[in-house]
């Protein structure tokens, strides 16, 4: 179970502090996969690598993150090394195109548990057996990442980040360069993944709603930086309360919707730039019905169970 | 009023050119006026090699494409020039379409220059500013900026609005929509459909099946060079007819239906074109039989106006 408090970061710039990520307070349950959703620039990514690998010019302000019961030391690098890969681990983004060229899968894998003091050829037969899962011959491990598609890639990636069972997995954008055959049979091995007991709570970031309304137990929409709302994916799709989130799930073309039909809308104007962002809620100037409360920032409270949200027109 | 009567483009690869990859082969459809026809597939389909050479970017290798009747392949000189008057392309990526140094409104000036040096510079001056209303841009706001300064959504309409400064007929809108974020993404496809309402014909290009069910009356389903169906974007979406449409269809993530659960990998083929005979689709089609790797199903018209190319139909 992870649970975040208050999690605040900055980038430091030249010009002052860039407010990427403000006051993320949140929980995952065990087992549950959570989808991160907004649009470019709204502090998904941030959120996510803050849990793991929080470097400059990212800059911890406040908050604690507390997993499995555990506190996590976010802000101190050196002390993360216990945490990451054996507790948290991270996908990246294009995780499967950085794979090391000059190294035959198999000898990269060794050297990565390796690294973390764990010996190869005690956790080969486990690895053998999540190969035979995700439908990846044994012969990969013998291969250069070259000579794999980019399915195979990113399904090695996630075998291989998962092999030492983490408590919390991120898996950022590990959909978004994959044909549609393939990206449905790597979100299935994520649901997969947690089923079998592999990993315990998965943050999925995308900007693809349509693929967290297939996998994800439950959506967190950010916007600007600041959380907009989170609820159980049915939820977020039937009742959302933000306004933002309206929006957004309005704005979604559909199969079976045509422009002749139901003309959809974008949400006019764009967001705000988070270096000296506007006080209050970072969404009013671009909301229907904003107000003068808006000025203030709204707390994310929880309005029902597993329903929190940030408006001060849904309290 | 464009057509493409088997078109093939083979790629030289390797060191010496002395392997082919074929990655489009004996495509042939029409666009007709006031149509917006979505050509659909996955990456390495060849979609992007038909826009390139409708736009005549690279060379044809064989067969040929017509635009209101005539061969754009005899096109040069000022002919050319009347071409690129009435046909115009926007790509993907807004950002690396344009010269980050120099101010984002300088195609306009490029346009001016090259296509209409006679006119004056206010007259000018007012149908750009009319173009970019038409858009959904408001010129005071986008004008004399540099493309940092300037959105993905607001670079990829002054695309668009560069395009329609000329008299153009037909719009390649080669995966414009992808790189948009969800809130932006539905006004410029919004955009596309009321210029067809102007006149224009659009050959909409896409991975996001979603997005073709939005905007276009036809579709084309591509399938490593291969047209594999085509037809009226309803019928091919709510019946399709190849196992490879039926098996995207599926595959891809919907807001009204969740997928079934199962794990089936799709099995990896090569690359296009290098299993000679038989359906390209073969070596991964559940439904394969005896005579798909040994002859290539040609495109048949199952219904009016739906063609498909399976044995097994």
């Amino acid at each position: 179970m992870l649970q975040v408090e208050n999690l605040t970061v900055y980038y430091k710039t030249i010009r002052g502090y860039v407010q990427a990520l403000e006051k993320a307070t949140f929980t995952i349950a065990d087992g549950e996969i959570m989808g991160l959703a907004g649009e470019s620039g709204c502090g998904k990514t941030t959120l996510g690598h803050s849990l793991i690998h929080l470097r400059p010019p990212m800059n911890y302000i406040e908050g604690r993150v507390v997993l499995d019961g555990r506190e996590v030391p976010v802000w101190d690098m050196e002390q993360m090394q216990e945490f990451r890969y054996r507790h948290i681990s991270l996908i990246p983004q294009y995780a499967m195109n950085a794979l090391n060229p000059t190294r035959k899968i198999g000898k990269m894998i060794a050297e990565l548990l390796e690294s973390r003091g764990v010996n190869f050829d005690e956790v080969l037969p486990e690895l053998k057996r999540r190969l035979d899962l995700v439908q990846l011959s044994h012969d990969v491990l013998k291969m250069y990442p070259i000579e794999l598609s980019g399915g195979m890639k990113q399904r090695t990636v996630m075998v291989v980040s998962t092999l030492l069972n983490p408590s919390l997995l991120i898996a950022d954008e590990i959909t978004s360069a994959l044909d549609v055959s393939t990206q449905k049979a790597v979100c299935e091995m994520l649901v997969e993944f947690r089923d079998q007991g592999f990993v315990k709570s998965t943050i999925i970031i995308t900007h693809d709603i349509s693929i967290l309304y297939q996998i994800a137990d439950s959506i967190l929409v950010m916007y600007a930086g600041q959380l907009s709302e989170k609820a159980p994916t049915e939820t977020i799709f039937q009742d959302p309360r933000h306004p933002y989130t309206k929006m957004l799930i309005g704005s979604l073309p559909k199969v079976g919707v045509r422009h002749q039909e139901e003309r959809l809308l974008g949400i006019p104007g764009s967001p705000p730039r988070l270096l000296n962002p506007p006080a209050g809620c970072r969404f009013r100037e671009r909301c229907p019905v904003a107000f003068d409360r808006c000025v203030e920032v709204p707390p994310f409270l929880e309005i029902s169970p597993g329903h929190s949200v940030a408006c001060w027109r849904a309290y | 009023m464009l057509s493409l009567e088997r078109v093939t483009k083979t790629y030289r690869l390797g060191a010496f050119g002395l392997q082919k990859l074929i990655a489009v082969r004996d495509v042939s459809f029409e666009i007709g006026e006031r149509q917006i026809v979505s050509l659909i597939g996955e990456s390495g389909s060849g979609k992007s090699t038909i826009g390139k050479l409708i736009l005549r970017l690279i060379p044809i290798t064989s067969g040929k494409i017509c635009f209101e009747g005539t061969d754009i392949s005899t096109l040069n000189g000022q002919s050319l020039k009347e071409y690129y008057r009435r046909v115009q392309g926007v790509f993907q990526d807004p950002f690396a379409s344009f010269n980050p140094i120099f101010k984002a409104d300088r195609i306009f000036r490029m346009v001016h220059d090259e296509f209409y040096p006679e006119m004056g510079a206010r007259e000018w001056t007012e149908k750009v500013e009319a173009t970019l209303r038409a858009v959904g841009l408001n010129p005071p706001d986008v004008l004399n900026k540099f493309p940092h300064q300037l959105s993905g959504g607001q670079l990829q309409r002054f695309l668009v609005a560069r395009a329609l400064l000329l008299d153009i007929h037909l719009l390649i809108a080669d995966e414009i929509i992808s790189m948009l974020d969800a809130s932006t993404r539905v006004d410029v496809l919004n955009l596309l459909a009321d210029l067809k309402a102007r006149g224009l014909s659009i050959l909409f290009i896409t991975h996001d099946l979603s997005l073709g069910y939005y905007i276009s009356e036809r579709a084309i389903i591509l399938y490593r060079g291969r047209i594999v169906e085509m037809g009226p974007t309803d019928k091919v979406y709510n019946r399709p007819l190849h196992p490879y449409t039926e098996m995207l269809m599926e595959a891809v993530p919907r807001l009204d239906r969740k997928w079934e659960k199962e794990i089936r990998v799709e099995r990896e083929g090569g690359l296009a074109g290098s299993e000679g005979n038989g359906c390209v689709y073969a070596s991964r089609c559940p439904q394969a039989m005896d005579i798909c790797t040994q002859e290539e199903p040609d495109l048949r018209e199952a219904e009016a106006g739906h063609f498909v190319a399976c044995w097994a139909r």
